[in-house]
């Protein structure tokens, strides 16, 4: 009986999944922004495998080949100290995800708690502190506060990523304040009031299952904008330092030998494009499939 | 009067907003480890002058009364010095804030002008080649840095085309007209120095279209998806019914509301300009209060990093009340002094 239950349980799951899936793929941007995405986290991941060059990413010399056009040997040409440039962009995808994975963990659950709690007592002082401080973190730009922070801590990746993530998660608060204020004057929400289910039950099992579409969705938008303002700290030499390769990094780097050896910064720049598009048409697929109009 | 009430409310949030910056930042600048006078002195000052620098920032008092005094200061226009120019640091930004107003007032008209004209022309002819090409386009415009573009155009139209000049303001043999604004095009036109207008719009173009083109894909589309919209409903079936003339209806009941999400966007736009101006004028080697404030993070110049940060906050707020103010004007239903939805 329990089993079969069980059973069902999961059927609808997959079937709820596989008409979400057609949905999803009769829009052929958002396959191709899936495809982009999978292409670049399994380079990222297995870089060592797959780069033709694996020791290129750190300190190498080798100036039998430096500053060679593209060719056969090396796809994308290579920089002024002879290291592959292809090889050095796949390193550089594993700084950029890395960069929004860990942004996106630190930023979502706090951002998300703050939002929901200010919602759901909206008009209450919690409701008031909680907003005007995430007005006072929005009145900047979060690049440039970013850049402030990266630059009164040593210049280096972990406090690029700390300094993105004090930026970022009053966007997440904004969002979810919205959606639960709104939520809260909902029927099962009384109705749950009123059986008198506790607050942390109205707010985590209530409303927060109701938010998650709108989540998700900003969640794989941003991931494009946090590498985006990743590669912009690494270009101004805030973010990834050399000799490790940042796709920002690199392209600062072949800066100075413009326009002769365009490759070295022209490819990079590609690369970061890439990953944005890709998470950007995701986001866009997933914005749709769900219906979700806040974000 | 509904007006005042709404203007007086956003004024107050706005002091209060910038004095909340104002602490952040403090709060981040003075977090940094080290001795911030010994890091901008360097390793062999000698210890008096050292202390002088400290005894000038406050830095030998508690926190909160270093950050009484900065604000006491502040408030008479005094940043403190900056400890890489040796200069004021109010005199810096003076000198330095108009060349980023003149790139990013520049850069925020085309990115307004063209964004709403490619919108409003691709949702005219929606599902033509000319619609699929401003939504391609304008997607690869969104999701391209603005220092990306600006690379990009250096190489091609600075070093391989050379038809527009790649660094700087404006040309060195080229007479710099009196200041009056600062602003080289503006105070050229006002005193008849054309020449000089028209060197500096040279100048102004590359940096100006790398910042612009971001925002200007993201007005176009969602110019495009709120006119589509808007076509759709009955109030258009209705005109076209009565006989209103075509052009009428797009110009007059058409794009006018199909625009509020439009403008409201533009703040936020506008707060990208200023971010990425950042790294475009470090690449255009523009004059600006940003690559000003650039080297300063770079140098961990305090004085400097607080007072760039403030004037951006200042600059973003007062952008902010304007967009409220026209989105107010367009749209008849948002009650001035309602709490905004968003």
């Amino acid at each position: 009986m329990e089993r079969s239950a069980h059973a069902t349980f999961w059927s609808r799951k997959l079937e709820g999944f596989g008409r979400g899936w057609y949905k999803f793929s009769r829009n052929p941007l958002s396959i191709i922004g899936l495809i982009a995405v999978l292409l670049v986290s399994f380079l990222a991941t297995f870089a060592p495998f797959v780069a033709p060059y694996p020791k290129h990413a750190g300190v190498f010399v080798n100036f039998a080949e430096a500053s060679q056009p593209p060719s056969l040997r090396h796809l994308f040409g290579t920089d002024v100290v002879g290291r592959d440039i292809l090889s050095r962009i796949f390193f550089g995808f594993r700084f950029s995800l890395m960069l929004g994975v860990v942004v996106l963990t630190l930023v979502v659950p706090p951002g998300v708690i703050l939002g929901l709690t200010a919602g759901y007592f909206k008009g209450t002082w919690i409701d008031t502190v909680i907003m005007r401080i995430t007005d006072i973190f929005v009145a900047v730009p979060p690049l440039i506060l970013a850049l402030a922070i990266c630059s009164v801590l040593s210049p280096n990746i972990f406090h690029a990523m700390i300094a993105v993530s004090l930026m970022w998660w009053p966007w997440y608060t904004r969002l979810v304040y919205g959606l639960s204020s709104s939520l809260r004057n909902e029927f099962f929400v009384q109705a749950a009031e009123v059986t008198g289910a506790s607050r942390l039950h109205i707010l985590f099992k209530e409303i927060l299952p109701n938010c998650l579409s709108p989540i998700f969705t900003k969640m794989s938008l941003d991931m494009g904008w946090v590498i985006l303002i990743g590669a912009s700290l690494s270009f101004v030499g805030l973010g990834v330092q050399p000799p490790k390769p940042g796709l920002g990094t690199m392209v600062a780097d072949g800066r100075i030998y413009m326009p002769d050896q365009w490759w070295i910064t022209v490819f990079p720049a590609f690369a970061i494009m890439l990953v944005v598009l890709g998470f950007n048409l995701l986001g866009d697929g997933l914005r749709d499939l769900f219906a979700v109009e806040e974000v | 009067m509904r007006l005042g009430v709404f203007l007086l409310k956003r004024l107050l949030h706005s002091i209060f907003v910038l004095l909340g910056l104002s602490i952040l930042i403090f709060i981040i600048a003075r977090v940094m480890p080290g001795d911030p006078a010994r890091l901008a002195l360097g390793p062999r000052a000698p210890e008096w002058a050292v202390q002088r620098v400290r005894e000038s920032m406050y830095l030998d008092k508690p926190l909160y009364a270093q950050y009484y005094y900065w604000l006491k200061d502040a408030l008479h226009g005094d940043f403190g010095e900056s400890l890489v120019t040796r200069r004021d640091v109010a005199t810096d930004i003076k000198e330095f804030l108009p060349a980023t107003m003149e790139l990013v007032l520049f850069s925020g008209v085309i990115m307004a002008v063209f964004g709403i004209l490619l919108g409003a022309i691709s949702a005219r002819y929606s599902n033509t080649w000319i619609d699929n090409v401003v939504r391609i386009g304008s997607y690869a415009g969104v999701v391209t840095p603005s220092f990306v573009f600006a690379v990009l155009f250096l190489l091609i139209f600075g070093y391989v085309l050379h038809i527009l000049p790649s660094i700087g303001r404006i040309s060195s043999g080229v007479a710099r007209p009196p200041v009056i604004t600062g602003l080289i095009t503006i105070d050229g036109l006002f005193t008849g120095h054309f020449a000089a207008v028209l060197d500096a719009l040279k100048h102004l173009i590359m940096p100006g279209v790398a910042l612009a083109l971001g925002g200007m894909s993201q007005e176009a589309r969602i110019t495009r998806s709120s006119m589509s919209d808007n076509l759709r409903k009955d109030y258009i079936a209705a005109e076209r019914a009565q006989g209103i003339p075509e052009r009428v209806i797009n110009l007059k009941y058409l794009l006018k509301p199909s625009l509020i999400p439009t403008v409201s966007i533009l703040g936020l736009d506008f707060a990208a300009l200023l971010a990425n101006a950042f790294l475009v004028e470090l690449i255009f080697n523009w004059p600006g209060m940003s690559r000003y404030g650039i080297n300063g993070m770079l140098r961990k110049d305090l004085n400097a990093i607080i007072a760039v940060i403030m004037v951006m906050g200042l600059v973003f707020i007062v952008v902010n009340i304007l967009v409220d103010l026209i989105v107010a004007f367009l749209d008849p239903r948002i009650r001035l002094g309602a709490e905004r939805s968003k």
